[in-house]
């Protein structure tokens, strides 16, 4: 028992050493992106290597990351040098005010060429640069070539519609006995998107304005049928790629770093293509990340250096050939690009490009209570179509949560909304 | 044999399976090829031996020190628990005194309120104090997940120690202290020991404060429901195994404490 | 007797204070988020969980679970320790086996299950082989809420049996014999040898594993998040998700209160219900 209990000592003191011996020269780099664990592992052991100043790459859920920033920041103790997360998920800090401006740097970073759109999304609607721009991604849709037998006739693969979709599913259910739409409606999906960014757009031509429009009825109705035909596992997909390359999914909907897996191990089974247009156009949703150093950060110096590194052409064209996120500044993309890379930017660029485009931004002004609007849209979709609501007086009951949450946040209107003077009218 | 022997003896091996042939399974998951997890019919003997989804799962930055850190939270939280609990649970068995059930509930309704409300203030402070990210931290908030089982298990178990057993000592010329060591302890160490693997459990399960209160020093746990989500199907199940190989050493390591609680009754 | 009275004091003052620092007051805190929403107390946290669309069936499948887990585990439990008594040869093996998912973790266990249920699973391959279905089924949606539900059971009934049997083996093992060999002298059969002895003499040990895993199943988590996403959804999931996706404290906090509620209750219950009076117990 003596040698027992001393060896408990031994490991608790070893314990406490470890637990106390934490702390080393490196900057900490805390990414709400680039989760998934080989994407993550592929920053750390490719992108970063070569970085000037040692970086440890952790990653975190959205939220979490958020939390973080703001509770280190209450305590006045930042741990964290170098922030990477989206245009949106940023939006709470700059409200907290726990970012450190960053025009300084912008200027010098000038020969770079960034996307004149994102780096004024980085000003937040004032003057201040919050962020440098990282990367950027969208949503897309992906199928595997035994489904292009059953596409509906005369339909276009890179202008499809709903409908034709919808029919497609029919087709393949029809033909093969089981459901293979596919879409991520799992907890850590990101459903809601689909719901802001492409259908609402694509059937009202608006999101908040139109939330409870007779459109918003017509097309929550159609989207009904449409998962009538869907792979009931939809509820627990988080990224497509895995059904997809399971094959229990044909047809499917996700970002394209979701499904990047697919195309990159199979890319003569897997095609993309642009996602669907609506009777008001073809909605979708360009996505954008960022860099921040937080106020208080340990070293800004070496964030700096990071964000310096992380943003040259070379460095931005090898993240795309990694993790498949495309370049935020101007540089000629070579011609060797792995397939998959080229099979996904062939599709973003014609969604880009389409003549009926409707780009629809991420929410804009919700601040921390983002949230709470993506779980309107999920929720709405949960008990029309998981639960068989009544859509009209779903969406009038649903219209009340969203109306409070745009009149507490005062956030104005973002496309495809008309802008607004103010809090974004409601109806 | 009986009839009834044979029914005792197919119940065990029933129940034995039970417990043994899901773990049977997962090790032929984390060890078949990646795409056998879509294969069909299933075979349930290993087809195609690799190591190669094991050695990807291991490759993971993350995973070894999430082991680590499991390991050392789970045996701080152990001695914490036993070392604050085990008091209080004897005091519960032996004394009568004012304020007791105050005592006993307050502690039962300490487990009966959820970790997430707990870790959260915590954050904040732990900052303030160093303990954010660090082990001890996630295991004192772990000591106070496992305290309640702590004083709740060893009281009952005090209780079942006759103290007529005590008060003979007493009698015979030991101190209270001596007592305690020399009648109660021998009898009371299975429990305690029983106890103990408690605690470690309750550390090794939590994934809620340990992802809340750490950053880098994240337990095995709290690192794997942070890339679950997100990880493919070959990945969660050898999450799933590595998850299930410490219990079984674990558990394999106490087995003689289990069993000499058995030898004292059988004496 | 103030010195006793005294001692007592004293050895309850260590896990006191550690209570208070590390429960007491940030469960203090945990209220006032619950009862405040942006700064101004309110009830409005309780009343936006009410009016939640996940309130209602979360309640009511946490509920049900407990209902159908906890005698379940208790009563598969109380075999095995009975069985146990019985055994000749192997015990220590059997025993070993039977506590291994002590160490499972609730996550582990919930992925063990999803690997045999999933829908190229083992479980699908013997059904196939019985001739009960054909071809991969799939089990675990939204579509099939009993096969979640029992999914989720098995899983739990799988991990977390063996706590409740190393609590009353512990307690089998302090009957003592001579009770049961006196009882069989006087021609007492084996089913009234464990009614009437070694029930009753469990009685402070059941208590404490009725209380013990009535509070883990209102907690049961990990295990439901790995087998159904957020197909079955429970309250304990519902916290996680207010306080991490959503990012309402005042609602999680909200949950908690109300979580915590509903295990008082349930303590109280077992409390009254097994009753166990310590200066009488081992007559």
């Amino acid at each position: 028992m003596r040698s027992a209990r001393g060896l408990v000592g031994v490991l608790l003191l070893a314990g406490l050493t470890v637990a106390t011996a934490a702390t080393g020269a490196e900057t900490v780099f805390l990414s709400s992106q680039l989760r998934p664990i080989e994407e993550a592992e592929k920053v750390r052991q490719v992108l970063l290597r070569d970085a000037p100043v040692e970086a440890n790459f952790i990653t975190d859920e959205p939220p979490m990351v958020v939390n973080r920033m703001l509770a280190e920041a209450r305590a006045g103790d930042v741990s964290v040098g170098l922030i990477g997360a989206l245009h949106g998920e940023l939006q709470p800090l700059v409200e907290a005010d726990v970012l450190q401006p960053v025009d300084d740097l912008m200027a010098r970073l000038q020969d770079r060429d960034f996307v004149e759109s994102f780096v004024e999304l980085a000003k937040y609607g004032g003057d201040t640069q919050y962020f440098i721009p990282w990367m950027q991604a969208t949503y897309i849709m992906a199928a595997h070539r035994q489904a292009l037998e059953y596409l509906p006739e005369g339909a276009d693969l890179n202008a499809l519609t709903y409908d034709q979709l919808r029919q497609w599913g029919a087709n393949i259910q029809q033909a093969t006995g089981d459901r293979r739409l596919g879409f991520p409606a799992g907890p850590q999906g990101l459903m809601h998107r689909f719901f802001q960014g492409y259908l609402y757009p694509s059937f009202t031509g608006g999101v908040v304005t139109r939330f409870r429009s007779d459109d918003a009825v017509a097309m929550w109705e159609a989207f009904a049928d449409i998962w009538e035909v869907t792979n009931p596992r939809s509820t627990s997909y988080a990224f497509m790629q895995e059904p997809l390359l399971a094959g229990e999914v044909w047809v499917a909907f996700d970002h394209t770093a979701r499904l990047m897996d697919a195309f990159r191990q199979r890319p003569d089974d897997f095609v993309a293509f642009p996602a669907p247009a609506g009777p008001q156009g073809r909605g979708f949703m360009p996505v954008l990340a960022g860099l921040a150093i937080p106020a208080g950060s340990p070293d800004p110096d070496a964030a700096a250096q990071l964000i310096d590194y992380l943003t040259r052409p070379e460095v931005q064209v090898n993240l795309l050939r990694e993790v498949a996120f495309y370049p935020v500044v101007d540089t000629e993309l070579p011609t060797d690009l792995p397939q998959g890379i080229q099979i996904a930017g062939e599709a973003i660029a014609a969604q880009t490009a389409a003549p009926d485009a409707l780009p629809s931004l991420l929410p804009v002004g919700l601040g921390e209570r983002e949230g709470e609007f993506s779980k309107l849209f999920t929720d709405t979709f949960q008990l029309i179509v998981l639960r068989g609501a009544d859509v009209r007086e779903t969406l009038d009951r649903q219209v009340e949560v969203l109306r409070r949450l745009i009149e507490e946040t005062g956030a104005p209107c973002w496309p495809p909304d008309q802008p607004s003077d103010g809090a974004c009218p409601v109806d | 044999m009986t009839i009834q022997r044979w029914l005792i003896l197919a119940a065990v091996l029933v129940l034995c399976l039970w417990v043994l042939l899901p773990i049977y399974l997962i090790v032929v998951s984390a060890f078949g090829p990646r795409d056998a997890v879509f294969a069909w019919p299933k075979s349930f003997w290993p087809v195609d031996f690799t190591t190669e989804t094991v050695a990807f799962f291991f490759g993971a930055q993350g995973v070894l020190s999430g082991l680590l850190n499991s390991i050392l939270v789970a045996l701080m939280t152990m001695v914490m628990a036993i070392a604050l609990g085990a008091p209080a649970g004897y005091a519960l068995a032996r004394f009568a005194f004012p304020g007791k059930n105050v005592y006993r509930l307050l502690v039962l309704m300490t487990r009966a309120f959820p970790i997430p409300v707990l870790a959260v203030p915590l954050t904040v402070r732990f900052i303030e104090f160093g303990l954010y990210d660090t082990l001890l931290g996630v295991a004192l908030v772990h000591t106070a997940l496992a305290l309640p089982f702590a004083v709740l298990i060893t009281s009952s178990l005090f209780l079942g120690i006759p103290r007529e057993l005590e008060e003979a000592a007493w009698t015979l010329g030991c101190t209270r202290l001596q007592a305690f060591r020399r009648v109660v302890m021998p009898l009371a160490m299975p429990g305690l020991a029983a106890t103990a693997i408690f605690a470690f459990i309750v550390s090794w399960n939590e994934v809620f404060a340990a992802t809340i209160l750490s950053l880098e020093n994240r337990t095995l746990t709290a690192f794997l429901i942070s890339v679950l989500g997100e990880s493919p199907l070959y990945f969660k199940f050898a999450g799933g195994f590595f998850l299930i190989v410490p219990a079984l050493v674990f558990i394999f390591a106490i087995r003689k404490y289990l069993f000499s609680l058995w030898g004292i009754a059988s004496r | 007797m103030p010195k006793e009275r005294l001692l007592a004091y004293l050895l309850l003052a260590p896990s006191v204070l550690f209570l208070l620092v590390f429960f007491a007051w940030p469960f203090a805190e945990a209220f006032i988020v619950a009862l405040q929403v942006r700064g101004e107390w309110s009830l409005g946290n309780f009343a936006t969980m009410a009016r939640d669309i996940n309130f209602a069936p979360a309640l009511r499948n946490t509920m049900l679970l407990i209902l159908v887990i906890v005698p379940l585990q208790v009563m598969l439990a109380l075999s095995m320790a009975m069985l146990l008594t019985r055994i000749r040869r192997q015990r220590d093996l059997v025993l070993y086996i039977w506590t291994i998912p002590l160490g499972i973790s609730d996550l582990a266990a919930g992925i063990v299950w999803l690997a045999l249920l999933s829908e190229q699973g083992y479980i699908n391959t013997v059904l196939d082989a019985l001739g009960l279905i054909e071809g991969p089924t799939l089990w675990l949606s939204y579509e099939r809420p009993v096969a979640l539900f029992v999914a989720v059971v098995a899983a739990e009934l799988w991990r977390a049996t063996a706590i409740v049997l190393v609590i009353l083996v512990a307690g089998v093992q302090l009957i003592p014999r001579e009770y049961g060999e006196a009882a069989e002298v006087f021609g007492a059969g084996a089913w009234q040898r464990f009614r009437r002895i070694t029930l009753p003499l469990l009685k402070p040990s059941l208590q404490s594993a009725l209380i013990l895993r009535t509070i883990l199943a209102l907690e049961v988590f990990a295990v439901v998040v790995a087998i159904s996403g957020r197909d079955l959804t429970v309250l304990m999931g519902e916290a996680y998700f207010w306080q991490n996706d959503y990012r309402d404290a005042g609602v999680a906090s909200a949950y908690a209160v109300l979580i915590l509620g509903i295990s008082i209750a349930c303590t109280l219950f077992f409390l009254r219900a097994l009753r166990v009076r310590e200066e009488t117990e081992m007559r």
